[in-house]
């Protein structure tokens, strides 16, 4: 019988509202809003009460999948990996660096944000980057 | 000896007789529930803010209902238990209950009519502070029909359907909500419909609203709607001379037969 709080950040957008995972014997089972935290103040919008939805939800997605011949099928990390690597080499040597776009998301940190752009011009060599918040 | 001190020899007296106690803990400079199962622990013992611990004991007896546990309760969440156990929500049998008064700001902040619990406690910590009367619901109780709905309209216009009010509402626990029902709350509008919504809610929390303000202080538009369930509570006890959260026994008006005349 374990029962605790655990303090994260929202994972839903931007703004980076503090919410509570409650824990129960090592299972997420509801969200808490944290009272006095300076951004958000003790409160949370509708996605952010329902933050720990996804953690244990049946749909979730545990493994890469690879789309072949219409089917996908379970694949390791590595392969899901090296795959990427490949199309992307071959696109750029094929089509150019312009055929090639990434899109960011506002659940991720500043610094992989930062990180995602800069893979994106650097190393890709185009500026189609954008970001989900846009929306 | 401070209200933390009192409070951490009492929870730490009372771990030795059960097998957990559900109190505030403080960790990295924020405050929430916690099962405490070790002495050891409780260096990390919180007061305030306060969040509904009767929902935690809900959600532990839920998984562990022959558990013996022990809980602080503000008066508020005393009263909050009464009603929960009213309505199978929570067992009380094997749970012990720590008292914590709170202090005159805090039920000044609250509007408090009952600022420490009295009546499910085993151990007390802190000093009884006076009852303060609910200044919104009163200033509301003196203005025309027509002054208030056009109170109630600007402060629910304010409204984004973010259901923190029901979320963080211990005594709103019903599998299926109304607000949820298309038919009465229509998916994707914003604010909800007027009154609707929020008189749904607050008809459905009349007789086991207990006036521990969470909703109120989950609502990110600052809507102070406790003001209106006061004032129901209040018509409750004129028509009906029933007060949640005082007594265990008391049967509430909704689930009683009527004994009138029609
Ligand atoms: S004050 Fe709000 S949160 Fe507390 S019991 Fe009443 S409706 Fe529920
Ligand atoms: S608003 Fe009504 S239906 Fe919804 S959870 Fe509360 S009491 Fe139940
Ligand atoms: S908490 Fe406030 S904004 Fe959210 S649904 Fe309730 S009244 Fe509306």
């Amino acid at each position: 019988m374990e029962y605790r709080n655990v303090l994260t950040t929202c994972p839903y957008c931007g703004t980076g509202c503090a919410l509570y995972l409650q824990v129960l014997d090592g299972s997420v089972v509801g969200t808490l809003p944290v009272k006095g935290h300076p951004i958000s103040e003790g409160a949370l919008c509708i996605k952010g009460w329902n933050a720990h939805g996804f953690i244990h939800h049946a749909d979730r997605l545990t493994k890469p999948l690879i789309r072949e011949q219409g089917q996908f099928r379970e694949a390791g990390w590595d392969e899901a990996y090296n795959l990427i690597a490949d199309r992307f080499s071959s696109f750029k040597s094929d089509f150019g660096p312009d055929s090639l776009a990434v899109l960011s998301s506002a659940k991720c940190t500043n610094e992989e944000n930062y990180l995602l752009q800069k893979f994106t011009r650097a190393f890709l060599g185009t500026n189609n980057v954008d970001h989900c918040a846009r929306l | 000896m401070n209200r933390l001190e009192a409070l951490r020899n009492a929870v730490g007296e009372l771990l030795d007789k059960v097998e957990g106690v559900i109190a505030l803990r403080n960790k990295s400079g924020h405050v929430a529930p916690h099962l405490f199962r070790e002495r050891e622990e409780l260096n990390g013992l919180g007061l305030s803010p306060k969040y509904p611990l009767p929902a935690t004991l809900r959600l532990i007896q839920n998984e562990y209902p022959e558990a013996k546990l022990g809980i602080v309760c503000r008066g508020c969440e005393e009263r909050g238990l009464i009603e929960m156990a009213k309505r199978n929500q929570v067992e009380l049998g094997n749970v012990t209950v720590i008292g914590l008064a709170c202090t005159a700001d805090e039920a000044e902040e609250c509007r408090c009519a009952k600022p420490y619990p009295s009546v499910l406690v085993d151990a007390h910590v802190g000093e009884r502070t006076e009852p303060v009367p609910d200044r919104v619901a009163e200033e509301l109780r003196q203005k025309e029909v027509a002054e208030r709905l056009s109170f109630w309209r600007s402060q629910f216009d304010k409204c984004i359907k973010c259901y923190a009010c029901r979320n963080a509402c211990p005594q709103c626990f019903c599998p299926e909500c109304t607000l949820e029902e298309e038919l009465w709350v229509e998916r994707g509008r914003v604010p909800p419909p007027f009154p609707s919504f929020h008189l749904i809610r607050a008809m459905h929390t009349a007789g086991k609203c207990v006036g521990c303000r969470e909703c109120e202080l989950s609502c990110p538009a600052h809507i102070p709607m406790t003001a209106l369930y006061a004032l129901i509570r209040q018509e409750m006890g004129e028509m009906f001379g029933y007060e949640p959260g005082v007594d265990l026994e008391d049967q509430p008006p909704l689930v009683l037969p009527m004994e009138v005349e029609i």
